[in-house]
């Protein structure tokens, strides 16, 4: 019986569970589907309002939409701070800007992801009928809200900034003391 | 030849690296048809290099693995919440949408009035727990795309099944965030029936979120004992070290020097979780924090007024006339004995009963009012019926999927159950369902009938 299961292995290249498990798995999605119907997946009207379709721009809406923006800015954004950097003849800031711009603006951009209907108007007629309200406020608040974020991280930046510098100057005392005795020794 | 050799391999693997093999696929050994495995692995297409230069030192087992187990203990909650919203709508009156869902249903049970805050719950943390987890379901994809574009893609059956079953698992996730991030904000833009993509969508993600749990929760435990999780959060950037290579490449071959700890993306992952359980939290717990759900529908103020709370449908988009509900607006009262007309007049001359009940909707928001009005009991009572079985409820709106509803034993009778004319000690405003609507402990929202025409209450 090992035997057998090892010779399955090899072949499968998992155990018998893992091909038990996947099957039932697509045996179960295959069944939703066929209550739900197969024809209510497709649209023949407005091809883009398919549940299929919608669907499959879910598989890659994260890894091959929203992955390459996000990992493109942040390069930029590491790249551009390097260069900034080397260019700069002084020395360079004692606490690197990098997470402060990266935390608003993925705060922001979340903001953004979750609630843009409200935010650019979309689905008007809708909202009025359920709410009695207009979706109007929504930008306006946003940008409070981006304003807000991008406002405290300067602010948590610029009093990182004061604390790593004062406790830089009091390491610099510390050392000139400590070469200070050290010349004294010699 | 090629399989003779694998076999071989295989069981020399089996041996030396027992841990490794309950992983499964993740073994360097070739299932049949191994020679076709093989070839694919030789012919990695031009690049492919360039896209596996993956730089983060973050990435790698352990991180995946806290990711997971967060997600392994909140989507069973938002599943089951979801499931629950499905049985409260009532499928077996047919009341629930979609319709006819064969076995893809919880068992069928009478929906609870008590506690009266019930739906209020199950459907506020359905939502609400389904938009605090977007940030880990995004750091989780985040932290095992490597996989994606790892090269050869396939080395066995099991592996092509296995990834197969992935895309019943991210498309279903993020499908059902969307089409319910959407639906919560009222955009329909997606142009399909929400609670039918929504509910089948969620059946989909199930088949895919069992399985992948059943095939990589051994590895999830295994990592997460790599590492302690209070070392982790003792350890400085300055300290932070990538995780051992792993056998499935999440670790990255060339990581570049980390500009974050592994606490500090643990911080930023939970803190962007906070972030949105603070943005949208106010719409079910109302009251002060409503404010804070500033980019929501039902983070709104309306006013001040007593009958100031959120609106679910106007009187406009219903289609209501100040005619259909003046002077000559009649109730229409039936029992299987009898029937009888009764208008505002007389139902204020009934005993009036009030109740703090809240109205929670399938959106997850919900506003807790005090109504008064007549006891649906009182209402049978006057048909002569005094334990209905059931009572249909019709408005006075002529379309839309929510004219009408039906209400079981538990939900006529219990003593809270109204037919509200008041709210808050005024008049019922006429986009709160004037001249009466139904106000049900427990029931979700919109089977609380807004401008009531007629009740009928049944035996059975």
């Amino acid at each position: 019986m090992r035997r057998l299961i090892t010779r399955f292995a090899a072949f499968y290249g998992s155990n018998p569970l893992h091909l038990l498990g996947t099957v039932a798995a697509w045996a179960l999605a295959g069944y939703a589907v066929i209550v739900l119907g197969p024809h209510a997946l497709w649209n023949s009207k407005v091809w883009w309002q398919s549940i299929a379709v919608w669907f499959l721009a879910a598989v890659i809406g994260h890894d091959l939409v929203l992955f390459p923006l996000y990992a493109l800015a942040d390069r930029s954004l590491t790249a551009a701070l390097a260069a900034m950097r080397n260019r700069r003849a002084g020395p360079s800031p004692r606490v690197s800007p990098l997470n402060y711009l990266r935390v608003p603006t993925l705060a922001a951009g979340l903001s953004l992801l979750l609630f843009f209907p409200g935010i650019i108007q979309q689905g008007k007629a809708t909202y009025s009928a359920a709410t009695g309200q207009s979706q109007e406020p929504f930008f306006g608040r946003w940008l409070l809200l981006v304003a807000a974020l991008y406002g405290f991280s300067a602010l948590a930046y610029a009093t990182r900034l004061a604390v790593a510098g004062r406790s830089r100057k009091s390491i610099d005392n510390q050392l000139d003391t400590d070469a200070h005795d050290t010349n004294g020794e010699i | 030849m090629h399989t003779h050799r694998t076999s071989a391999e295989a069981t020399g693997h089996d041996h030396s690296h027992s841990s490794a093999a309950e992983d499964g696929t993740t073994e360097v050994v070739y299932g049949f048809p191994a020679r076709l495995w093989r070839a694919l692995e030789r012919h990695k297409p031009p690049g492919m290099d360039l896209l596996q230069r993956w730089r983060s030192p973050l990435r790698g087992p352990w991180l995946t693995s806290v990711f997971g187990s967060v997600l392994l203990v909140s989507l069973p909650v938002v599943i089951l919440t979801g499931l629950l919203s499905y049985i409260a709508y009532g499928p077996q009156f047919g009341e629930a949408i979609p319709g006819d869902v064969g076995w893809l249903k919880l068992p069928t049970f009478d929906w609870p009035t008590r506690p009266s805050w019930l739906y209020r719950l199950t459907q506020g943390v359905h939502v609400g727990l389904g938009l605090i987890i977007i940030p880990v379901v995004l750091a989780k994809l985040w932290s095992v795309i490597p996989r994606l574009f790892a090269w050869p893609p396939l080395r066995s059956i099991a592996q092509l099944l296995e990834r197969l079953s992935l895309l019943m698992l991210v498309g279903g996730i993020l499908f059902e965030l969307a089409t319910g991030l959407l639906n919560i904000q009222y955009d329909y833009i997606f142009g399909f029936s929400f609670y039918t993509a929504h509910y089948y969508g969620a059946w989909i993600f199930i088949a895919g979120f069992v399985i992948h749990v059943l095939i990589k929760l051994p590895k999830m435990v295994t990592s997460l004992r790599s590492q302690s999780f209070r070392t982790v959060l003792r350890t400085s950037r300055a300290d932070t070290r990538p995780e051992p290579p792993d056998v499935d490449g999440l670790v990255a071959a060339d990581p570049a020097p980390p500009t974050m700890s592994r606490r500090g993306a643990l911080a930023l992952v939970g803190g962007g979780a906070l972030f949105v359980a603070v943005l949208t939290a106010g719409q079910t717990l109302g009251g002060f924090s409503r404010r804070a759900a500033f980019l929501l529908p039902r983070g709104r103020n309306r006013g001040t007024g007593p009958d100031d709370f959120q609106v679910n449908r106007t009187a406009a988009a219903a289609a209501i006339t100040p005619a259909d509900t003046g002077a000559d607006w009649r109730l229409h009262v039936r029992g299987p004995s009898g029937q009888m007309l009764l208008s505002r007049a007389a139902l204020e001359a009934m005993p009036q009963h009030t109740a703090e009940l809240p109205i929670a909707c399938v959106e997850g928001w919900s506003t807790t009012q005090t109504w008064s009005g007549v006891r649906l009991r009182d209402l049978a009572d006057l048909v002569g019926l005094s334990n209905p079985a059931r009572a249909t409820v019709r408005s006075l709106e002529r379309r839309g999927a929510f004219n009408h509803a039906v209400l079981q034993a538990n939900q006529v009778c219990n003593p809270d159950s109204l037919l509200a004319l008041r709210v808050n000690g005024v008049d019922l405003s006429f986009d709160h369902g004037y001249p009466a609507r139904i106000i049900v402990p427990a029931l979700p929202g919109v089977h609380n009938t807004k401008w009531v025409r007629s009740i009928e209450f049944g035996h059975r």
